[in-house]
């Protein structure tokens, strides 16, 4: 395994604010790597935990969650929500046995092509560092399960 | 195995959908980075479970032939959903919507994935960009089967416009419309209409006086029977959406009855009390504590400036109240909120000038001659506080030589990276104005000349005919420190002459900083007040830079003017013209389609839990305490899908982004990554 890991990251885009900087990262042609694969929500306040879930059930390594500047959301105060879900999220997956690390939220203006180009290329860094994700084996038939697990299993 | 997909469908399990991909090269736009043949032929044949029936590749798919390309295919081999790789939705969602209305499929099942600003611009590894373009296909195909056919809402306008400042730019759109035969009202904050162009004194490059072409067009607007001027005033809240918005304006009290009042101005007159007008007059004038800004402002009631009038703060005085002839001023008047409707906002609230104190080595409020280029204007002004006579501050010597700095606080990493875009052209005026009035030796340093409109640069050749001088170089410093022989009592400007190649240092009488044209303090206010978003320098954003520049993201809120960016006149009175006939063009067609972007409670899921009912900004959930359920009123729903996320039995749903919409789109990206994994535990 000499070959770098290359995470697979979903990201969570709003758009109104952050679907638009990743329009203007594209237009200016910033470069960022190609781990990220966007979807449009109409807001960040639209992101069901669940889909983070599935994300990362489904084979994703990390999610990446975007929206508007706090006092800057489209839908007046909505980001605040997602902000609320992503701090309950982050201690569900710690309890789930996953870094909550692997779940990132950042505020990107339409404006901030910039920012979120460079908010990209830092996640992808963490998350290469952080290596593939592993849910923990309940069943125990992976060594690399906590100790504890076997026995919640039953 | 090892090259195998997994199937997201069971064998057998027939697709329900036809669906047709269609990967656009956009030239080489896409197809340098991409490889589009290989997309295609994946698509083709790996997405054939999830029911797709042809995958097409064309160069332009946006071309006509390409969108026809779509249609035959939606007729002759019956398609029901289609996914079109290529730009962003926000180019082109609507292109491809009308190519599939247009085969008579209806334009919510088709769904246009960005390969183009999410892929081919931004990653440059050709192999990594393919497969995340496929992952992008994948996505996209698997989000349509689940979208489901929807109409556009149908909203009807209002025909009454609201336009935000009533500078150049407000006035012009608010004729525009007017003189169309529909309702306008015209919000200023200051007691008169005019803006900045009622404080210059001449317009380059043609020498017009402001004046003589702006107030005919105010005189225009306060007369004009469609108009409702609401000056002294200024918008507090914003509701509504596009065709219907609701916008609260606080009318200050002016403490003159509009009704009474005839603006002879004997209260202006006899008003014993003077201070500093530093907006009209730049600092440089005084005004009465009851004042109109400038003799010809509209409309001509005056306003009492209750923080420095007499009364207001000592309870003494009521000269105004004693001597005016109609009994119009009115101590106990309050501020009055208005509510108006409205189809369409235009925002025109311009510009503020740099604060030159910020740049503290040119001196400005330290050295007495050093000014700005808006006192420039007032000191040049025929009606400003010198009767256009142009004199040092002691108000009385005429400078014999005149220093004009171009680009303060502009083009400068320090301050701001843009260009003002007047700075050159009104730097070139004032040396003229100067060297005509005084007859003074002039200097302007500038970096780069830039006169690009009509006639500017035939105006700049013809000021340096007249032997102006212009020095190349970004003016390190202005002192009045003399160091040499002939500097004692001047400012000497120090400057690296580039074109020289040498330092000079340059003794003057007088300094004019042409200052950078800045966001509005409170623009970022504004902004959220109206759902728009500034840029990182604080303007505000426009829909398109080049396509659109009048419009904003905000359907319905049109931008107009130096609210968006530096700009001079012509361009600002076009910009308002233009947002007008925007404008127009809505109220024209009665009613607009809307995306049908909504959410929905199921009645038979609904608990009653009421979670669902805080969470809604826009109060448009209601609850029936009789059946104990929730109920979105689609009138007021803005579609952001929080309710939807957020009902624990699942019960609300929202159109065009439904929970089975986006997890499928999450399988549909992961596939490829799904397909990898097995073939590596398998291998």
């Amino acid at each position: 395994m000499s070959e770098q890991f290359e995470p697979v990251i979903i990201g969570f885009t709003c758009n109104w604010c952050s679907y638009r900087a990743a329009d203007l990262a594209g237009t200016a042609r910033m470069k960022y790597p190609a781990n990220v694969r966007l979807i449009r929500l109409m807001c960040s306040g639209r992101l069901d935990p669940t889909f983070v879930m599935k994300a990362l059930a489904g084979g994703a390594d990390a999610v990446l969650i975007t929206g508007c500047h706090p006092g800057e959301c489209h839908y007046i105060e909505q980001n605040y929500k997602a902000l609320r879900r992503y701090l309950l999220l982050r201690r569900t997956l710690g309890g789930l046995g996953i870094e909550p690390a692997r779940v990132k939220l950042v505020w990107a203006s339409a404006a901030e092509g910039a920012k979120l180009t460079h908010e990209i290329t830092s996640f992808v860094e963490e998350i290469r560092s952080l290596g593939p994700l592993h849910w923990p084996q309940w069943d125990g038939a992976e060594t690399s399960a906590p100790a504890q697990a076997p026995a919640a299993a039953d | 195995m090892t090259s195998q997909a997994i199937p997201l469908h069971l064998p057998g399990d027939a697709p329900h959908e036809k669906i047709g991909v269609y990967v656009c090269h956009c030239g080489t736009n896409i197809a340098a980075t991409v490889d589009v043949a290989e997309v295609r032929d994946w698509a083709g044949q790996r997405l054939e479970d999830s029911g797709v029936v042809v995958s097409r590749d064309y160069k332009f798919m946006c071309s006509s032939l390409g969108q026809e390309l779509i249609e035959k295919d939606i007729k002759d081999l019956g398609l029901t959903r289609v996914v079109v790789a290529a730009c962003s939705p926000h180019l082109h969602e609507g292109t491809f919507r009308g190519a599939c209305k247009r085969a008579g499929l209806n334009p919510y099942l088709c769904e246009l994935v960005s390969i183009r600003e999410q892929v081919s611009w931004v990653h440059t590894d050709k192999h990594a960009a393919t497969d995340k373009a496929k992952a992008v296909v994948s996505g996209g195909v698997e989000r349509v089967v689940q979208n489901t056919p929807l109409e556009p809402l149908h909203v009807p306008i209002h025909p009454a416009t609201l336009v935000v400042g009533g500078g150049i730019a407000g006035i012009q759109a608010a004729l525009e419309i007017a003189n169309a035969g529909f309702p306008v009202y015209l919000v200023e904050r200051e007691p008169s209409i005019g803006g900045h162009m009622a404080q210059f004194d001449k317009t380059f490059p043609t020498l017009d006086c402001a004046a003589c072409i702006l107030t005919p067009r105010m005189v225009e607007a306060g007369a004009n029977p469609n108009i409702t001027l609401l000056t002294w005033s200024e918008v507090v809240d914003v509701k509504g959406y596009v065709g219907n918005f609701v916008v609260t304006v606080n009318k200050k009290a002016r403490h003159v009855n509009e009704a009474l009042c005839t603006g002879c101005g004997i209260c202006q007159e006899k008003c014993p009390k003077k201070v500093v007008d530093e907006v009209y007059e730049a600092g440089l004038g005084y005004r009465k504590a009851v004042y109109t800004p400038f003799p010809q402002a509209v409309p001509k009631y005056p306003v009492i400036d209750v923080a420095s009038c007499t009364f207001f703060q000592k309870g003494t005085c009521r000269a105004c109240e004693k001597l005016c002839p109609t009994n119009a001023i009115d101590f106990s008047q309050k501020d009055e909120l208005l509510t108006v409707e409205v189809g369409n906002i235009i925002l025109a609230t311009g510009y503020d000038l740099f604060d030159a104190r910020r740049i503290p080595q040119y001196g400005y409020g330290r050295l007495a001659n050093v000014f700005t280029s808006l006192e420039f204007e007032r000191l040049t002004n025929a009606a400003g506080p010198t009767n256009g006579a142009i004199v040092l501050r002691d108000g009385q010597t005429t400078p014999k030589t005149v220093g004009i700095i171009h680009c303060v606080g502009s083009r400068d990493r320090n301050y701001n990276n843009y260009c003002s875009a007047i700075c050159c052209m009104q730097s070139v005026k004032f040396a003229h104005l100067v060297k005509e009035r005084t007859g003074a030796q002039v200097y302007n340093f500038y970096i780069d000349m830039r006169t690009t409109a009509k006639a500017y640069d035939e105006f700049y050749q013809r000021v340096l005919e007249e032997g102006t001088l212009f020095v190349r170089g970004r003016v390190a410093e202005v002192t009045d420190a003399a160091r040499q022989p002939g500097e004692e009592g001047q400012l000497i400007i120090q400057v690296e002459d580039t074109l020289a190649g040498r330092q000079r240092r340059i003794p003057v009488d007088m300094v004019i900083l042409s200052a950078a044209l800045e966001p509005r303090r409170d623009a970022k206010a504004t902004a959220q007040r109206f759902g728009l978003s500034c840029s990182a320098d604080g303007w505000m954003i426009e829909k398109h830079p080049k396509l659109d520049p009048v419009a904003t993201m905000t359907e319905g809120i049109f931008a107009a003017g130096c609210v968006t960016g530096p700009k001079d006149i012509p361009n600002t009175v076009a910009q308002g013209a233009a947002a007008a006939a925007r404008v127009l063009g809505m109220i024209q067609r009665r009613e607009i389609e809307l995306e049908p972007i909504k959410a929905s409670v199921n009645q038979e899921q609904c608990s009653g839990c009421r979670i669902c009912n805080n969470l809604c900004p826009f109060n448009a959930i209601l609850f029936h305490e009789d059946r104990m359920v929730s109920e979105i009123n689609p009138a007021l729903c803005q579609g952001c899908g929080t309710c939807v996320a957020a009902c624990p039995a699942g019960a609300i749903s929202g159109t065009g982004f439904s929970n089975e919409q986006i997890l499928s789109q999450i399988d549909g990206l992961l596939m490829l990554n799904v397909a990898r994994q097995s073939a590596a535990v398998t291998a």
